[in-house]
This record gives C-alpha cells, sequence and structure tokens, in this order.
C-alpha cells in the first residue's frame, strides 16, 4: 500500500519531471500528470488517492495550480488508514490554507481525529491545526486542544501546547481557558513538553492580563529554579548544542522571564540573580551561547531598573560590537539601539565602532548601524558625525546613498548649529548625491539660503563652484540656478566675501553659461529647466551686457514641446523686448521666504491637509497661522504700471515660484471681491512668471468671490507634472486687462469657470452595454472628502432592472454609499440613475483615489455582472 | 458588525452580515472559489471598511513573535521545501520564494546570516549548494534560529544519513514530516535530534 516505494509512480513522475532540459518540456509532463490526476479523481479512484496527493504536492511545489486536488485531500482524512491520513493532512496544509472555505468542512473530521485512540492520529490532526487555523476552528476545537494538554504522552501534550497558541492567536477570549493547564505544563521535566509550555504561558501573558497575574504570582519562583537547573545542568548529550544545555529552552526562558519582570519590580528582583549568573557565566565562544547571552540582554533591558545588571548588559553588547564575527556585530547594532533609551552615555562610548560599522561592506549591518548613528547624533557630536557620514557617502554603493542622503539630510536640518554649517553640509550632499535628495530637502535648503541675508554671496559662489564639478546632480543643479537667478549680481561682483573663502572671478557670460548648460542639459527635467527660464528673466536684467545672449537662450524654447516651457518662452521674451519699464521691478530680487512655514512643515509629519481660510486669521497648509497681514515686500511693485496689488499675492507668487505648496486659500478672502481690477493685475503677473499655480488659479477669485477653496496640495505636485500645468495654462480667463503684455497670446474665448466643478469629470467606465460617469464636488474646509455623483446610462436597446452598483476601495479609504435614485435603467440612455458616493481619503495629498466596482442588473431576464476598476480619478482627490 | 474571514475582518451592517453568510453557504456548496477581492465587492452593499493592514506578511490578528515561512531552496532557486505558517495566496508564495532567494544567492558568505525582507526579517544559512532561509520578525533572536536552522540540518542529515540534495526532492513528503515534528504553528516544538528521530522512526512503522 505504501505509494512512495521504489517503482511507483510518483518517483517516477519525479524523474521524469527532472530529466526535462526545458520549461516547456516540464510544462508539458506536469500537463499531462495533472490531466491524469484529474480523470483519476473524476473516476473517484480510492486506490490511488494518496499517491495522486502526493504527486500534487510535488507540483505544487513547483509552483503550478493544484486546487482540483482540495476536496481529494478531504477524503484522505476522511479514511480510517494512518498512511492515507498522513497524505491527506500533508496536503491540506500545503494546498490549502486557512482562508479557503473548504476548510470548514474539515473541522468535524479533526474533531474525530482529535479525540483518535491512536496518539500518532491525534499527533497528525494536532499539527494540521497548529498550522492553518482559522478563528472558527479555534472557537470548535479549543475544547479538544485542552484536553489534550493533560493527555499521558508528552508528544501529544507539546503540540497541543503550540496549537493552543495559535488558538489563543486567533481568539484571544479562549485565553483564561488555557491559563491553568499551561501552568502545569512548567513543572515539566520533558524538555520538548517544557519549551512549548514556557511558549504558551508566553503568548497567554501577551493576550491576557490575568494570565499575566497569575503566572507573576505562581510561576516566576519556579521559572527561576527552571532556568537555574538547565544553566547548571551536567552534560547532557540529547539536548547539548556546542557544549551548553539546551540553548532553545534557555532562550524561551529568558523570553517568559522578561514578559513577566516587565513593570513588576518585585518580580523583576526575583530573577536578578539568575540572570546575572547567565550573563556572566554562559560560554561565548560558540553562536549558542551569544543567542543566550543576547536574549538576556534583552530581558536584563526591558525588566524593571537593576543598575548593576544594565552595566553588564551594555557591557556585554560593547563585546559584541567588537566581536569579528558579524552576526554578533548585527544583533549588537539591534540590541544598542533598544539601550540606547536604558544608558544614552554608555552608547555613545562606541560610537566610533558604530560609525566604522555604517562603512561595512555588508548592507544588513550598514543599514542598522546608519538608524543607530542616527539615534547617536546630538548638538554636541554633529559636527564630526556628519563629516565622517558625508566623506563615506562619496564612497557608499548607489543603492544604499538614498538611505544614507535622506539621514544626512535629517541630521543637518535637525542640529545645525549655525546657517552657514547648514548651507556648506548641504552643498556637500548636493554635489555627492542630488540625486537622491528629496523635494522638501532642496526646498528647505533655498528658504534657509534666503533668509541668510549676510550669506548670499557666499553661498551663489560656493554653488558656483560645485556647479563646475558636479553639473550631473539635478537638485545641486535647481538650488544653483536658483541662486544665480536671485543673487547673479552677487557672484558677478564679488559681494560679502568672507575670510575663508578662496577669490574667484566670474563674469556674466559665466553666470548665464550655467543656466544655460541647466536649461539645455539632457538630463534635465521639466522642473529644472523651468527654473532656469525664469533665472534667465532675472539676470537678463541684472546683466544688461548678457541681455540679448539671454534673449536667445529663452527664443530657443519657443519651440519646446512642453507647453509651459513654450509659453513661458514666448512671455519672458515679450518681456524682456518691449516691457523695459517694468522688467527691472518685476525680476527684482525675491524677499526673505517665511521659515516658520517650512519649519512648521517638515516639524508636522502629517500631510499638509485643511487650509480654508474663512475668518480674518489664515491657517497655512502646515496649520501654522500666519499674520493677516503679511510681512512680505511687494515683489511686483506695479505702481508704476498698474494699481496697487495686495502683497499677499506677492507671496503667493513666491511661493509658487518654488513650487512649495502655499494654497491660494491664504490670501485675504475679503480683497476679492472689492479689489477686483488690482488683484486682476496681479494675478496675471502671477501667471506669468510662475511656473505653476494650482489647478485652480486665483482667477476663478475673481469671477465668483464664494469660491475660495483651492487644493493646496496641487502647486508641490503639479511642479512635476506637465498635466497639472497645462491645465493651469488653460485658464486664462482673467488675462483680458493685461492682454497687452501677452501680446496677443490669449485664446480668443476666455474659459467661464465659473462655480464649475474645479475636478473635471471622468468616464468611470464604458461598456458596451453602459456607461457610468463621475462628478466629482468638494466640501468647503474638508480636502479629504471627495462627493461622488455617479451617472450610470444604459446603452444598450433593453432596459435593465435590479441594478446594483457595488464600490470597493483599499484601507487608506472610506467609502460611503448613498441608494441609488433608482433600480431600474431605461433602454437606449433615455434617462440615468444617480447614486452618490463619499470617499474620504485618509492619505490625502500622498495618495489618489482608486475604486473596483461591479454592477449587477437583469437585462432581458438575464443577469448580468459587470466589473471594472477605475484609477483615472484627477490628481488632488 | 464585524465579520471575520479567515484572517480578514470588516466592519460591516447587520444585515451585511446575514446576507454574507448566505453568500459563503452557497459558495462552499457550489465549490466557488473567490478571491477577496470579489468578497469585498460583495459585501460594499452598505459600507465597507478594511480593519487589517495590508500587508501580506504581517499577520494581524496574530501577535507575538513566530516563524512566518520556511524556505529550502538550491541555489538556482528551485523550491526545495515550502513552509508557510501564514496564509497567503499562492502567487504571493511564489513572489516571496523569488524574492527571498534574489536576497540569499548572492551574499558574501562573510555576511551576516541575516537579511531585512519586507516588513521582517530572513535568517539563511548555506549548505553546499541549498539555502534554509526562515522569515521572522524583526525584533526576534536571529542568533537562536541561526542554531535553530542548523538544529533541522543535523536532524535531515542524521535521517537520511549524509543528506543530499537528491534526498530531498525524492522524500519531499518526509522532511516536511520531519519538520512538523521540530516545527509546529511557527514555533520551536522540540529540540532534542534522538526524539525527532525516534520518533520518525516510529511513524515509519506505521506507513
Amino acid at each position: 500500500m505504501n505509494p512512495f516505494s521504489s517503482g511507483t509512480r510518483l518517483r517516477d513522475m519525479i524523474r521524469a519531471i527532472r530529466a526535462c532540459k526545458t520549461a516547456a518540456e516540464e510544462r508539458a509532463v506536469v500537463r499531462k500528470e495533472c490531466a491524469a490526476i484529474r480523470s483519476s479523481i473524476n473516476e473517484n479512484d480510492h486506490d490511488y488517492r494518496h499517491r495522486n496527493i502526493a504527486k500534487l504536492m510535488f507540483i505544487h511545489m513547483l509552483g503550478y495550480p493544484t486546487h482540483f486536488g482540495q476536496m481529494e485531500c478531504l477524503k484522505l482524512i476522511a479514511s480510517a488508514e494512518f498512511p492515507e491520513k498522513r497524505i491527506g493532512y500533508l496536503g491540506l496544509m500545503l494546498l490549502l490554507d486557512e482562508r479557503q472555505e473548504v476548510l470548514m468542512l474539515v473541522t468535524n473530521s479533526l474533531k474525530q481525529d482529535l479525540n483518535h485512540a491512536n496518539q500518532y492520529i491525534v499527533g497528525l490532526a494536532l499539527c494540521a491545526l497548529g498550522n492553518i487555523c482559522s478563528a472558527e476552528m479555534a472557537r470548535d476545537l479549543a475544547p479538544e486542544v485542552e484536553r489534550l494538554l493533560q493527555f499521558r504522552d508528552p508528544n501529544t501534550r507539546k503540540k497541543a501546547a503550540l496549537c493552543a497558541i495559535r488558538i489563543i492567536k486567533k481568539v484571544p477570549d479562549l485565553a483564561e481557558n488555557f491559563i491553568n493547564p499551561a501552568a502545569a505544563l512548567l513543572k515539566e521535566k520533558h524538555h520538548g513538553v517544557l519549551i512549548t509550555g514556557v511558549q504558551l504561558c508566553t503568548d497567554l501573558c501577551k493576550v491576557s492580563a490575568e494570565a499575566l497575574e497569575y503566572c507573576r504570582k505562581k510561576c516566576t519562583g519556579g521559572l527561576v529554579r527552571t532556568l537555574k537547573d538547565v544553566a547548571n545542568s551536567p552534560y547532557a548529550p540529547e539536548y547539548d548544542i556546542a557544549g551548553i544545555t539546551d540553548p532553545f529552552l534557555h532562550i524561551r526562558l529568558l523570553r517568559l522571564l522578561r514578559v513577566l519582570g516587565q513593570g513588576d519590580a518585585d518580580v523583576s528582583d526575583l530573577m536578578n540573580d539568575i540572570l546575572a549568573q547567565v550573563a556572566t557565566k554562559t560560554e561565548t565562544n560558540k553562536n549558542a551561547g551569544n543567542a543566550i547571552l543576547y536574549e538576556c540582554v534583552e530581558t536584563i533591558m526591558s525588566i524593571e531598573d537593576n543598575g548593576g545588571l544594565r552595566v553588564l548588559a551594555i557591557n556585554i553588547l560593547g563585546r559584541f560590537l567588537s566581536n569579528r564575527d558579524n552576526n554578533i556585530r548585527y544583533v549588537a547594532l539591534n540590541m544598542l539601539m533598544k539601550a540606547i533609551t536604558v544608558d544614552t552615555q554608555a552608547v555613545q562610548r562606541h560610537r566610533a565602532t558604530i560609525v566604522e560599522c555604517v562603512k561595512d561592506s555588508d548592507a544588513s549591518i550598514r543599514k542598522r548601524a546608519l538608524e543607530l548613528v542616527y539615534l547617536l547624533v546630538n548638538e554636541s557630536n554633529v559636527k564630526p558625525l556628519t563629516k565622517e557620514l558625508i566623506e563615506y557617502l562619496e564612497r557608499s554603493d548607489q543603492e544604499f546613498k538614498g538611505d544614507l542622503t535622506a539621514k544626512i539630510c535629517s541630521i543637518i536640518a535637525k542640529f545645525s548649529p549655525e546657517k552657514i554649517w547648514y548651507i556648506d553640509q548641504m552643498l556637500k550632499v548636493l554635489s555627492e548625491a542630488g540625486n537622491f535628495v528629496k523635494d522638501e530637502v532642496w526646498h528647505a535648503l533655498i528658504v534657509v539660503i534666503s533668509n541668510a541675508s549676510d550669506l548670499h554671496g557666499y553661498t551663489v559662489r560656493a554653488l558656483y563652484r560645485a556647479f563646475q564639478t558636479s553639473a550631473e546632480q539635478e537638485t545641486l543643479v535647481r538650488v544653483a540656478v536658483w541662486c544665480i537667478g536671485e543673487y547673479g549680481d552677487l557672484l558677478v561682483k564679488n559681494v560679502g566675501v568672507l575670510d575663508i573663502e578662496d577669490p574667484i572671478t566670474v563674469t556674466e557670460s559665466d553666470a548665464v553659461d550655467v543656466v544655460e548648460v541647466a536649461i539645455k542639459h539632457h538630463t534635465s527635467d521639466l522642473t529644472t529647466k523651468a527654473m532656469s527660464l525664469i533665472a534667465l528673466l532675472k539676470l537678463s536684467s541684472r546683466f544688461p551686457s548678457s541681455s540679448e545672449r539671454i534673449q536667445d537662450i529663452i527664443i530657443q524654447n519657443r519651440g519646446s514641446l512642453v507647453l509651459e516651457l513654450q509659453q513661458r518662452s514666448i512671455e519672458f521674451n515679450s518681456v524682456i523686448e518691449k516691457h523695459h519699464n517694468i522688467r527691472s521691478a518685476l525680476v527684482e530680487r525675491m524677499p526673505v521666504l517665511d521659515e516658520a512655514t517650512f519649519i512648521g512643515r517638515r516639524a508636522g509629519s502629517t500631510p499638509a491637509t485643511v487650509s480654508t481660510s474663512n475668518g480674518p486669521s489664515l491657517n497655512l497648509p502646515n496649520g501654522v497661522t500666519k499674520p493677516p497681514a503679511a510681512p512680505l515686500v511687494d515683489l511686483l511693485d506695479l505702481s508704476s504700471d498698474d494699481a496697487p496689488a495686495p502683497s499677499s499675492s506677492g507671496a503667493d507668487f513666491l511661493q509658487d515660484l518654488l513650487g512649495v505648496d502655499l494654497s491660494p486659500a491664504s490670501k485675504q478672502p475679503g480683497i476679492s471681491g472689492t479689489n477686483q481690477a488690482p488683484r486682476t493685475g496681479t494675478d496675471v503677473l502671477l501667471d506669468l512668471l510662475s511656473i505653476e499655480t494650482p489647478p485652480a488659479s486665483p482667477i476663478t477669485d475673481i469671477l465668483s468671490s464664494s469660491q475660495v477653496y483651492k487644493s493646496p496640495h496641487a502647486s508641490l505636485e503639479g511642479l512635476s507634472s506637465p498635466s497639472a500645468l497645462s491645465t493651469r495654462a488653460a485658464t486664462p480667463a482673467g488675462a483680458a486687462p493685461m492682454m497687452d503684455l501677452l501680446d496677443g497670446f490669449v485664446p480668443n474665448s476666455p474659459i467661464s469657470e465659473d462655480n464649475g466643478p474645479v475636478y473635471p469629470s471622468i468616464v468611470a467606465f464604458e461598456s458596451s452595454s453602459l456607461r457610468i460617469m463621475f462628478n466629482f464636488s468638494k466640501a468647503r474646509g474638508n480636502p479629504q472628502t471627495t462627493s461622488i455623483q455617479a451617472t450610470f446610462t444604459n446603452l444598450s436597446p433593453n432596459v435593465y432592472t435590479d441594478f446594483i452598483f457595488q464600490a470597493a476601495v483599499p484601507k487608506f479609504l472610506q467609502l460611503h454609499l448613498d441608494p441609488a435614485s433608482s433600480n431600474t435603467l431605461p433602454a437606449g440612455g433615455n434617462g440615468s440613475i444617480t447614486q452618490n458616493l463619499r470617499v474620504i481619503n485618509s492619505q490625502h495629498g500622498k495618495k489618489s483615489l482608486v475604486m473596483r466596482m461591479r454592477i449587477a442588473y437583469k437585462s432581458n431576464d438575464e443577469d448580468i455582472l459587470e466589473e471594472g476598476q477605475v484609477s483615472n480619478f484627477p490628481r488632488g482627490l | 458588525m464585524r465579520i471575520e474571514l479567515g484572517h480578514r475582518s470588516f466592519v460591516c451592517h447587520a444585515h451585511a452580515l446575514d446576507f454574507a453568510r448566505n453568500l459563503f453557504a452557497s459558495c462552499i456548496v457550489q465549490r466557488l472559489e473567490l478571491n477577496w477581492k470579489t468578497k469585498l465587492c460583495l459585501f460594499s452593499s452598505i459600507e465597507i471598511h478594511l480593519i487589517p493592514s495590508c500587508s501580506l506578511l504581517n499577520f494581524p490578528l496574530i501577535i507575538g513573535r513566530m516563524i512566518r515561512f520556511i524556505l529550502l531552496q538550491n541555489r538556482q532557486g528551485k523550491t526545495r521545501l515550502a513552509k508557510y505558517y501564514v496564509p497567503l495566496e499562492d502567487s504571493e508564495k511564489h513572489k516571496v520564494e523569488y524574492e527571498v532567494h534574489r536576497l540569499v544567492v548572492n551574499r558574501d558568505p562573510k555576511f551576516t546570516n541575516f537579511v531585512e525582507f519586507r516588513t521582517h526579517k530572513v535568517i539563511y544559512r548555506r549548505y553546499a549548494g541549498l539555502f534554509f532561509s526562515l522569515c521572522v520578525d524583526i525584533t526576534d533572536n536571529e542568533l537562536a534560529y541561526l542554531e535553530c536552522i542548523h538544529l533541522f540540518v543535523e536532524i535531515l542529515d542524521h535521517f537520511f544519513s549524509n543528506v543530499c540534495e537528491l534526498d530531498l526532492v525524492f522524500n519531499f513528503h518526509k522532511v516536511y514530516l520531519i519538520l512538523d515534528e521540530f516545527i509546529l504553528a511557527g514555533e520551536l516544538q522540540e529540540t532534542s535530534k534522538k526524539a525527532i528521530i525516534e520518533r520518525m522512526g516510529e511513524l515509519e512503522k506505521l506507513e
């Protein structure tokens, strides 16, 4: 009867598969086998059932689908013989898992087998239960497992203990039933039972406060004694590993003691002696001993304070750290992260070693060490540590640079003692790994530069130098281009030279060269190019002698395929050509950017959310309140050319220029109604100069002063997304008053956007018979929530009845469906059903909406089911 | 109201629960296979709120440390043994096997035996052309699992007397049997080589 004795077909099948030379051959063999197994299953062949399942398990392991064998497993389990049951249970564990509904059918067989007279069959059933137990099975079979915990055979007891762990993990409410039998297991002498009993108690204590209390009172002493016995036990060949008796038991015991001692000083006191003994006496030549020490250190760190023990533990970690075995060093780094909360000073002593670990060739060690270094940095050691890390940045692997750069930038931002140091370090990072620097980091750098007025000259010269050597680092180029645009004159005239600088001579054309290289470089993306264009415009006024050359460069972009660049280049060209009177005022240096805003941004890790302002106080996206009177110098001093603009617009412009997402909502809402004319002018200039304004441009404000709400996130995203730019470019409705400036570059028909939806409607689903349109709207003051009106249109000649629309969304979204307007959909598009949906996006601004949907209806008395996924939601919802 | 489906649970209104029960009953009768996404769609009649995290290796309703899976692969990436203690879709299993193999196969022998894998950690050890990999919690005792792998290999070696890859291929079901005596429900069950070998002897007699 043995299906596996030689000459049977399982062996032959494996041989045949192994003999295959190509994947195609293998597939052919497997297909043939599967066909044979299927037909055998269909014939309900009893004799070959277990052989079939055994083959299927092998086929499954190779990665082929085997679901058709699932019911056969259940039949095998139901048979009386041990070999058949064995294969049945094995198949059950391999081919199925706890989520399959078929499992419900197996509960009864399991129950019978758990009560079987043959202890080996009980063992099989316990094993299966432990591996695939679902919550429902846990409830049904808990009493059997509880009874088996007291079974005479130790093999059954230990299996039952582990099943109990699985059961209480699935259904924590059942924990109390297991407390007493589990505590009884702790008195066992049999190592297998003892170790499983200890594990069961550990897990019980985690899920149940009652169990924790019970174990603390009744078991602590016993456990300490057991650990002492195991630690002092003479050589026991059966359990010996590298001269230590059963290190696994040691570790499990230490772990349970940790759970008991945590938060209870008396219990912690009881275990002090044995912990000290384990920590000092354990052999450290071999891995097994170190594993025990490692666990012991963790226990010492976790239980209630005992100074002496902690010194001992940190010393052990210090020894680990200087070990030559990489594994040991790795765990030391891991544990030092915990130790840092206990004793920072002690960990600081190992700083040099830890920094060396950041440079290890093994990525696992590097990653741990970097995390640890990050925790070690403080005001006093930030300079040497950063220096060391930046030096290593030059040599590190490409794949590690991302992590390393992020951490260095974070350290610099958090602990920088002075601005010049901050700027210096950031420039170093940008020139080493600028391509790994995140947007918010270089945005913040620009803000800092703009605030350090005495360092403008120094910074722009340093950037100029850095650009000569590291022009391939995108973010460095952006910052350099921005600074040269703003402070180009300081660069050429050598203003504000610090003592530490080397003298440098830069001509006007050298400065323009930099920007030209940036705009023409093939790897430059839209952001860089757009920033370069603005820099050129600014330089055209700063360097009158290079004006013509600059104009040439700008004109070259007139043919750009990117709408944004094309339009800007034409606009800028006309500014240079025809509007000398306003140009110098237009391109004046930007006022100081609001640093508090950015600090707030960095501090608040939550994404910017609400930005509507209804009252006089203006809420910026980060929640920092900005004084209503924006303390900004008016950038676009229009008095010479036009009526004065509200100063707050300048702020918006600046932010937009930088790509920072201060929303237009930060404007004073009152202005739009009363000051229409000046606003218009500003907005057009704003439109003219900004790289990007949010898709809902302020112009809409003018058209309807009630429409204050704007998407606060669009701008940042828009910076890198041409689609948002083109949306913006398509809303020049308010440009009419300044048409001459744009030299007729205004579409003939201004788009009427008054009160219209901020987001375009989409066709969410379309098949030959059905179309679903989504209209979006957002409530004021709640950007996370999107109301969707779904409109269903019947495209077929038949009436649909019993129409049901269902939708599902991923977990970061919440979905509410209102009832539909009807469940009958008239034929041929003569009418529609509408249904309102409300989606709350908890990751608003980070992730956009996605939705799966399913539509069921009856057409001609036929049930029809259609499914689809909507991923074309407008950005920023 | 909260519905539990395998390891996922849903919150929905009371009558949706009835609906779900009926649905599942009919699925079982018809032996229909539904993936969880379909289930999700079916449940959306009123309101859905998916509670647990979608990370497949996270075991939202299971707390505490445990072994998530054990893999035995050769250098070419062929799986010789795969035991999962957390429920994963087949396609996800193949992805995990592929990723783990990619992670471990090119590591320098001098490197640590630990690699971070998604939100977990893989402890691996190489024996000739075979990689034994254990996926455990990020905070678990790595050194102990390293020892654990070695003990398992010793047991296999003893059982097959000088084990080689071919033994494991042709007797894969026995390897699973040994593993089930060694580790159960993601926890260590027996630490004595002798006890396991004896137990295997008893089980073989029953065949």
